[in-house]
């Protein structure tokens, strides 16, 4: 047990059952940085090695990419898929856009999650742990339709893109990345990120759709997008806000205190108001 | 029946004979309630071995795209809804003082406690990790920041809490003077805390929905769901005390003695005004959202009809039935509006969770439960059907405290 994870239980296992303050998802706690990802999607050709090397990586079933026929219907990812590559045909010609989890600076699944098996890492990594007890609350809270559940094994498993943790600790970057041929995507803090996608849409407006899509969606995501036409036509939402989901929660989460508080208060009250004139009738009676 | 002879319990033993001698069967075997539920409750056990052998797909219809179905819907946030009733009618008896709804008190509150233990219970075969279904409690981790976090700690409470305040009746059935003494004692703090709980986890179910934004039609996504799930589970609740109370009247109706009978009428009616005003209340705070969310022109569309009918349809008019038949003492029609409003609330639950849920999705992909899904819950209706019978007949829940009982209220 960390030292947050200590503070959390220490404030929380009072049984008030008050949220422990959103604070826990800050990216600056402990001095470090969120790490994440650029797609520049005006770079992407299509070949999916990202989709082989995360297979290889994860000991996933290995996907034939030659196969060029799955473009034909746009793909999900799925628990044996973490990352899927898409074709649109846009108003530029066709696009390739990579799909997997966007690892949010505030994620909504690990705000849902009851036992802390969604975890958000430091470094930025949103991550799945076994002690999950399969309630799929993440898969019904996250805007992208992220989490994947296994529906047909006895001992199923939440399976999603945990943006390589296990390579990172490592030291190296992940698997996708280091795949790519073409450099549509690149590994680094999400704050270099952002620098160089303002940069090149910046120097080149004509590649580019001045939009960096994951910059503020959903409170802003760890995995950030690059396109030269509007994110709509490449398959994304651009409907989903940029308030960040656990917010919504908030306001009923600070309610829990207050109900807990003046409500038996309240009731203690009425208790009293009207057991009075039953006592007083008593008396009467005698 | 109050002639039902009090056991003499002196020892362990004892009990165990005594309710070694309880367990048999009474009244008649053959009825067309069991012939019908017998053969349910096989199929749906044998349908919930194979969910735990298989996984979740063998037997419901559930998807990467659809993660919760009827097993979540309806046994848990629509079944918890439904027992709404016994936090709703404590409160008015035992905080508000309210004499006249004294009798129903018991068979509300058992009934509350056995949907809490069944329908809640049915949580288990849902979930896919069912053996980590401790961890929240034994702090695996507490995601003290999660919704369902503070339901699955209030679901535990508050059935602890019931089970408290019904515990005199079983004291009373074994014939236990001292123990009914200190458990009654207990009641006025259970039923607070039961308040409070409810009042809690019953907005809380709602308040799960919060995380759906652009996923949940705008028509019922709001920031105020956690409070019209409230509201709703006071009517809801009680609709549910209607129609039971209905269904008992007429079964267990040897238990009752003529004056109760005579009362049940002006209870009824009583029950019909509470559900009413509440039902105004949710319909005026609905009409604010909506005026408030700007989702006017979805209105005039498949989804806005849909929605139509919900509101106006399954709330709005039964909510007249209501005041009609309380005026008029019709209890026919107040049956008739709680058979309504409680399929309202059940298609505004479902709503939330899988059907106005990711409403741009074709119809060809949505999820529709299975017949597998319909037979484990008929089979989960069914079980708590068979125990609360079976309480019923052996424990003093409809026709009051035995006489002993009484006495020491009196003093």
């Amino acid at each position: 047990m960390d030292r947050r994870d200590f503070l959390k239980v220490g404030l929380g296992s009072s049984l008030l059952l008050m949220a422990d303050g959103l604070d826990a998802f800050a990216g600056e706690f402990g001095g470090g940085e969120f790490y994440g990802v650029l797609v520049d999607t005006t770079r992407c050709i299509g070949c999916r090695r990202c989709e082989l090397a995360c297979a290889k990586a994860h000991n996933l079933p290995i996907p034939d990419v030659s196969d060029k026929s799955v473009f034909d219907h746009y793909r999900d990812t799925s628990p044996t898929q973490w990352t899927v590559v898409n074709k649109f045909k846009t108003e530029k010609g066709y696009v390739f856009a990579k799909r997997q989890c966007m690892h949010c600076v505030q994620p909504a699944c690990v705000a849902a999650c009851l036992v802390k098996a969604l975890v958000k890492h430091d470094t930025g990594q949103v991550t799945w742990n076994p002690r999950c007890m399969g309630c799929r609350t993440c898969m019904y809270s996250c805007p992208f339709d992220v989490p994947k559940f296994e529906f047909n094994t006895p001992t199923p498993t939440i399976e999603k893109c945990n943006l390589c943790y296990e390579r990172f600790k490592e030291g190296k970057i992940p698997a996708c990345v280091e795949a790519c041929p073409q450099e549509a995507l690149i590994f680094g803090t999400r704050r270099e990120l952002l620098q160089e996608a303002h940069y090149r849409i910046h120097e080149y407006p004509d590649r580019y759709y001045p939009y960096i899509y994951g910059n503020r969606e959903v409170g802003g995501t760890c995995y950030m997008y690059l396109s030269p036409v509007p994110f709509d036509q490449i398959g994304f939402r651009i409907d989903l806000g940029t308030k960040a989901f656990p917010e919504y929660t908030t306001g009923f989460l600070y309610a829990v205190c207050q109900v807990l508080v003046l409500w038996p208060a309240a009731m203690l009250g009425f208790y009293t108001a009207t057991h009075m004139n039953s006592k007083k009738k008593k008396e009467d009676n005698e | 029946m109050n002639g039902a002879r009090t056991p003499e319990i002196r020892s362990f033993g004892d009990f165990v004979s005594f309710f070694l001698s309880e367990l048999k069967p009474r009244g008649k075997l053959i009825t067309p309630f069991n012939v019908i539920s017998l053969p349910i409750m096989i199929i749906g056990l044998i349908l919930i071995v194979i969910r735990l052998v298989k996984g979740l797909g063998a037997v419901t219809n559930l998807s990467n795209q659809f993660p919760w179905g009827l097993w979540i819907g309806f046994d848990v946030i629509t079944g918890v809804a439904f027992a709404g009733g016994a936090y709703t009618l404590c409160f008015i008896v035992y905080i508000l003082n309210v004499e006249k709804y004294h009798s129903i008190v018991r068979a509300t509150v058992l009934n509350g406690l056995l949907a809490y233990m069944f329908y809640a219970g049915a949580i288990f075969l849902d979930i896919g990790r069912w053996w980590n279904i401790y961890n929240p409690m034994i702090g695996n981790k507490f995601g003290v920041q999660a919704v369902l976090f503070l339901v699955a700690w209030h679901f535990l409470l508050y059935m602890i809490a019931e089970a408290v305040e019904f515990s005199p009746t079983v004291a009373e059935w074994l014939g236990l003077k001292r123990v009914r003494k200190i458990l009654s004692g207990m009641t006025i703090g259970a039923v607070v805390a039961g308040v409070f709980l409810s009042t809690l986890h019953q907005s809380a179910l709602g308040a799960l929905a919060l995380m759906t934004k652009g996923k949940l039609h705008p028509l019922w996504f709001t920031e105020f769901i956690p409070l019209l799930f409230f509201v709703s589970s006071i009517f809801g609740g009680l609709s549910m005390v209607i129609f039971e109370g209905s269904i008992t009247h007429k079964v267990f109706h040897f238990k009752l003695s003529q004056d109760k009978i005579k009362a049940y009428g002006d209870i009824l009616a009583g029950l019909s005004r509470i559900c009413a005003g509440a039902m105004l209340a949710y319909l005026l705070l609905k009409l604010l959202v909506l005026a408030h969310t700007h989702a006017w022109h979805y209105l005039n569309t498949p989804w806005g009809y849909w929605y139509l009918f919900e509101v106006v349809g399954l709330t709005f008019v039964p909510m007249l039935i209501f005041i009609a038949g309380a005026r008029s003492k019709n209890n026919l029609a107040i049956r008739a509006a709680a058979m309504l409003t409680l399929l309202g609330v059940m298609l505004n639950r479902l709503n939330h969770v899988f059907i106005a849920y990711k409403w741009y999705i074709p119809l060809s992909q949505r999820y529709y439960p299975s017949i597998g899904e319909i037979i484990v819950t008929l089979t989960i209706i069914f079980a708590e059907v068979w125990v609360f019978r079976w309480i019923v007949h052996r424990m003093p829940v409809l026709e009051g405290p035995p006489a002993w009982a009484k006495e020491e209220v009196e003093e």
